[in-house]
Parts: structure tokens; C-alpha cells; sequence
């Protein structure tokens, strides 16, 4: 990230078509939002049955995207069945809009649907996101797609599929807090600092996809509808608008967020997630993992002075 | 002694099963029926195949029977079918009320976890959410089967088979189970090491008043355990009586081979 690069405005659709001629230009020969129609209504079949029971895992079958496992194929796909004309869409990834996987999916979609995009997360409709929440709450109306690597979150103490799904629908979940028992034994607190289990409506575990714990506490009770994709995996699982999601814990050892210790080099900003980022020099520097919000904060001061 | 206490705890009527694939006539256990008493330790008996550890896996509610039923009688004084109740409820009996110890410690055991967390598995499924307690505990019964506590954070991969086989009795009996249900629990282990297993079950088993059901071709291990014995052939229960009758005094022709086989030092 260079500290000293313009602010994101989005192109309107088709702006610039001489410069980035290619890019720009609509995908011909495909249907709206690439996948065909039925495997649309395959994919919000899963996902109304994903919210009619929050955090519960529902199998899909995941199709091959243009676009390799592990870069996004399961939150593409979920963005892929609920963008509608109207949406507009962000796509950031670790909180930022311009790295290249948020650029190629927002790309993607900008060329086989014709919707806006933006980089504002007040202006979105849509956001799929890698591993962050945007600062700026969210609000009704506004749906957050998370693209999640393992959607189960027992699976590094019991790999067996037909097990977990056992636990699940039994509700046994004292394997779970071994998993924060043996961190609490190793380090002497939860060194899980992403991907931290949640419990879902007071029922199912599920995984919120590894943003950081930091981003926990920002989908309780969220306005927002939250889906989950995971292409690799075959599964799909959301949380529905004013839903409680509470992070796993000990009463003597509560999940507690980390704070960095920094501020942001940019905005200032000390209440935000920061990355760490290393300099040519060897120094390193602070900043907002949340560009869009590092943007709003720095225009807030410049009208401010 | 009250008219509870007479009860018994769990009650098997004539099981009977067989291996998926197999022909009819070839069960793995035929017809077998016992009861258990509450802090009563019965041994199986029986040579290998003889489906000893068929029907602990029935009893356990691992395996359906093809005939027959499995009966327990809860805390609650209520009695229920092991086989016909739900899922759930099997699997919240299985780590409250009862305990299973497998043959290999590493299949009852989470090996990728330390041993605290070992012994915390199941109080934390029950729900306790305090993790001093869950050390204070833990810490306590690595102390009765006679763990250092100290060790209380290592992998169980570090360590030996009967340290690894004191710690899956320690992560079962942590509950207070009222049934424990043993698969050969000191097959594989050295002759002295067997000695001192046996004395820990036998002391764990006797102060906390739990009934057992010990599967062992190991005639010795009956005889230092158990009250009363059950000798299996080809599935079926041949004899049964109290311990000290069956190995001295054998009725039935194979019980007789067995106990004339065991070779004296």
C-alpha cells in the first residue's frame, strides 16, 4: 500500500472504454452473473435454508468458477445468486478494495452483471469480503458475503465429516472449548486471534471465516444479513439480520480483543483494525486495514481544517 | 440393602448379532443375556472371535442389534432402552452416566491435545465453563491413577502405554459415570504394568462404587477384578457364575480348556 496514493473513486460502469478497453468491456456469451439460472435457484434454495437456521452448515453443489480454491469460489458463487440489477458492490479483501483479488472479483462481476460498484461501504448493498469487516457498521438492507476457507469449525479436533455432523446436531460442543482450553494451557490466554468459533443464535458453532476476533464483536446483532460461501468445501451458511452471535469463551478467561497499541499512520485513527505494514527501510507502518474507512476519516479532517 | 440398589443397573436380553455381509447362521454374538448390578465388575471371557468385544459394543450402544434389547436403569431410577432412545440422549448418557475404555488408548484418547484438556473434554461438554476448575480437576485426577501432574500439559503422545491408559480412565471416570465399560484394558501392556493397572482399576473401581463390564482374554485379569465372569464361545455365553466358581471349579467343557491352558510361571 503506498501511504500517498489517491483516494478510490469507482469508475462508473464502461467510463473509460479506450483506456482499459478489455477489462471494461461486458462479457459477452455468459448469463447474468456468470452461473446459468439453475444453479442460481440451487444456490438460494441453500441459502434460504442457511438462514431459516442460523449458523447451520447446508451442502451445495459448488460449481468451478474462474477463479482458483481458496481466492473467493464460494463467496463468488453466493454473490453470484443474490446480485440483483440495483446492487451496488465492494469487494474488499483483509479490509482493502484495491488488492488484486477484490479488484479481479470486482471486476468479474462488474462485466457479467453491469451493476455499480463502489469502494464506499455506506454506498454498497453488497459486499463480499476476505476476512474483515468494514469499520463502518453496517446497516439494514446491506448484505455481507464472507468468503470462508473451513466452514467447520471442529474440524482441526475431529476430522471426520460424519462426526462433526453428529456434534452439530446433537449440540455437543464441550470439544470446542478444548480447543481454547489448550491455547489458555500453551500461552496463558486464547492465542486464537482469527477465525474465533462463535455460537450462533444460541445454538449452532460456526465459523466466522478468519477475520480477526477483533471483528467479532461486529456480528452481533449486525443489521446486516451475513451469508458464508465455502466453494471448496460445498457448503453454505448464514446469519440472518439481529441475530446474537457470541464468541466461545471461559468465565475465567472471557474473549477479549487485542489491542495493536498504534494508531493509524494515515488517518489517526486508533479505534480501527491496523495492519502492520513493513517499509523498504526496514521500519514498519501502521495503517487501517480498512482503507475505504482510513479514506473517510482522512476526507473528515481535511474538511474539518 | 433398599429395593434400588437390588435393581440392576443394566439389563441385555437375548442379543443377538451379526456383521453386515455375513450368512445367516454366522453371528457375532447369539442370544446373549446378562444383567449387571450397580458397583458390580463383570469380566467376559472367551478366546479371540469369540464376540466379547462385539457385545461390549452392543451393550455400549455402538452397535444395533439384529435381535434383542439393552436396558439401563438412568440416575433418575428410570429405565431406558439403549438401543430404541435417540441419538442425542445416547450420547449425552455415554459421556455422563457411562464410561468406555477402548483396547488402545490413542482411540479413546485425543492424541493431538494435552492430557488436561484430555480430562477437561467431558466436564466442558457438560457444560463447565471455568477453566481454573477444569485445571483443578484435571490436575486432581492425574493424581489418583497416579500421573505426575506436573505433566499435566503434555501430549499424551509423550507417554507410555500405561500412562496413556491410566489417563483414558482418568478422562472417563472424571464424570463420575455409574457404568464403565472396559475393552481389554491391559492387552499390550507389560506384565508389571498390568499389575499396577489392574490394582488402579480395582481400587478406582471399588471407592467410587461404579459397576463395570471388563472384556479380557487374560483369565488373570478376571480373577483380580471381577465378582462374577462370563466365558464366550462362537457368541454365545456358555457359562456365567461368580468368578472365583467359574475358574476354579468349570462346568462347561471350553471354560474347562481354558482355564487348563493358562500356563503357570
Amino acid at each position: 500500500m503506498d501511504p500517498t496514493r489517491a483516494p478510490h473513486t469507482a469508475p462508473p460502469p464502461h467510463a473509460d472504454r479506450s483506456a482499459a478497453a478489455q477489462a471494461d468491456a461486458p462479457a459477452e456469451g455468459y448469463n447474468y452473473a456468470y452461473l446459468d439460472e439453475r444453479t442460481k435457484r440451487m444456490l438460494r434454495r441453500a441459502l434460504l435454508k442457511a438462514v431459516a437456521i442460523p449458523g447451520h452448515q447446508v451442502p451445495f453443489g459448488s460449481r468451478e468458477m474462474p477463479l482458483a480454491y481458496g481466492w473467493g469460489t464460494g463467496g463468488i458463487q453466493v454473490t453470484a445468486a443474490v446480485i440483483g440489477r440495483g446492487d451496488v458492490l465492494k469487494v474488499i479483501d483483509q479490509g482493502s478494495d484495491d488488492t488484486t483479488n477484490a479488484v479481479n472479483i470486482r471486476e468479474f462481476f462488474a462485466r457479467t452483471t453491469d451493476v455499480a460498484t463502489t469502494t464506499r461501504t455506506t454506498d454498497a448493498t453488497l459486499i463480499q469480503t476476505r476476512h474483515r469487516i468494514p469499520e463502518t457498521p453496517l446497516r439494514e438492507g446491506q448484505i455481507m458475503v464472507y468468503q470462508v476457507p473451513q466452514p467447520e469449525p471442529l474440524y482441526k479436533l475431529e476430522p471426520r465429516r460424519a462426526e462433526t455432523l453428529a456434534l452439530h446436531a446433537v449440540e455437543d460442543y464441550g470439544l470446542m472449548n478444548v480447543k481454547l482450553y489448550e491455547d489458555i494451557a500453551q500461552w496463558g490466554h486464547v492465542e486464537t486471534t482469527s477465525d474465533y468459533p462463535v455460537r450462533v443464535n444460541g445454538r449452532y458453532i460456526a465459523s466466522p471465516s478468519p477475520i480477526p476476533a477483533f471483528d467479532n464483536p461486529k456480528m452481533d446483532h449486525m443489521p446486516a444479513l451475513q451469508l458464508f460461501g465455502a466453494g471448496r468445501e460445498k457448503r453454505i451458511y448464514a446469519i440472518p439480520p439481529y441475530t446474537s452471535v457470541q464468541s466461545r469463551d471461559f468465565e475465567d478467561h472471557p474473549c477479549t480483543v487485542q489491542t495493536q497499541g498504534h494508531a493509524c499512520a494515515l488517518c489517526g485513527c486508533t479505534t480501527s483494525y491496523l495492519d502492520e505494514i513493513a517499509n523498504d527501510d526496514g521500519s514498519t507502518l501502521w495503517t487501517c486495514s480498512d482503507t475505504d474507512w482510513c479514506e473517510q476519516q482522512q476526507l473528515a479532517q481535511g474538511d474539518a481544517r | 440393602m433398599n429395593g434400588t440398589t437390588r435393581a440392576p443397573l443394566l439389563q441385555a436380553e437375548a442379543l443377538s448379532f451379526r456383521f453386515p455381509g455375513e450368512t445367516q447362521g454366522r453371528d457375532a454374538v447369539r442370544h446373549a443375556s446378562l444383567d449387571l448390578y450397580p458397583g458390580e465388575v463383570l469380566a467376559v471371557v472367551g478366546e479371540s472371535g469369540s464376540g466379547k468385544t462385539t457385545l461390549l459394543n452392543c451393550l455400549a450402544g455402538r452397535l444395533a442389534p439384529r435381535e434383542g434389547s439393552v436396558r439401563y436403569r438412568c440416575a433418575s431410577d428410570e429405565w431406558v432402552d439403549v438401543h430404541a432412545m435417540p441419538e442425542r440422549q445416547r450420547r449425552l448418557l455415554a459421556r455422563t452416566e457411562w464410561g468406555f475404555v477402548e483396547q488402545h488408548a490413542a482411540a479413546g484418547l485425543r492424541m493431538g491435545v494435552s492430557a488436561g484438556a484430555n480430562i477437561g473434554e467431558r466436564l466442558m461438554g457438560l457444560g463447565e465453563r471455568h477453566y481454573g476448575r477444569l485445571r483443578d480437576s484435571a490436575a486432581d485426577w492425574m493424581s489418583r491413577v497416579e500421573l505426575d501432574a506436573a505433566r499435566i500439559d503434555e501430549s499424551p503422545r509423550h507417554y507410555s502405554g500405561g500412562m496413556r491408559q491410566r489417563l483414558q480412565i482418568a478422562r472417563n471416570l472424571v464424570t463420575r459415570p455409574r457404568l464403565v465399560l472396559m475393552d481389554e484394558p491391559t492387552t499390550g501392556l507389560d506384565v508389571s504394568v498390568q499389575a499396577k493397572l489392574l490394582d488402579l482399576i480395582r481400587l478406582l473401581v471399588a471407592r467410587m462404587h461404579v459397576a463395570a463390564v471388563v472384556v479380557t482374554h487374560d483369565l488373570g485379569v478376571a480373577r483380580l477384578l471381577a465378582h462374577r465372569t462370563l466365558v464366550m464361545q462362537g457368541g454365545r455365553i456358555v457359562e456365567h457364575g461368580l468368578t472365583d466358581r467359574v475358574l476354579d471349579d468349570p462346568q462347561h467343557p471350553y471354560t474347562q480348556l481354558l482355564v487348563s491352558s493358562v500356563v503357570a510361571p
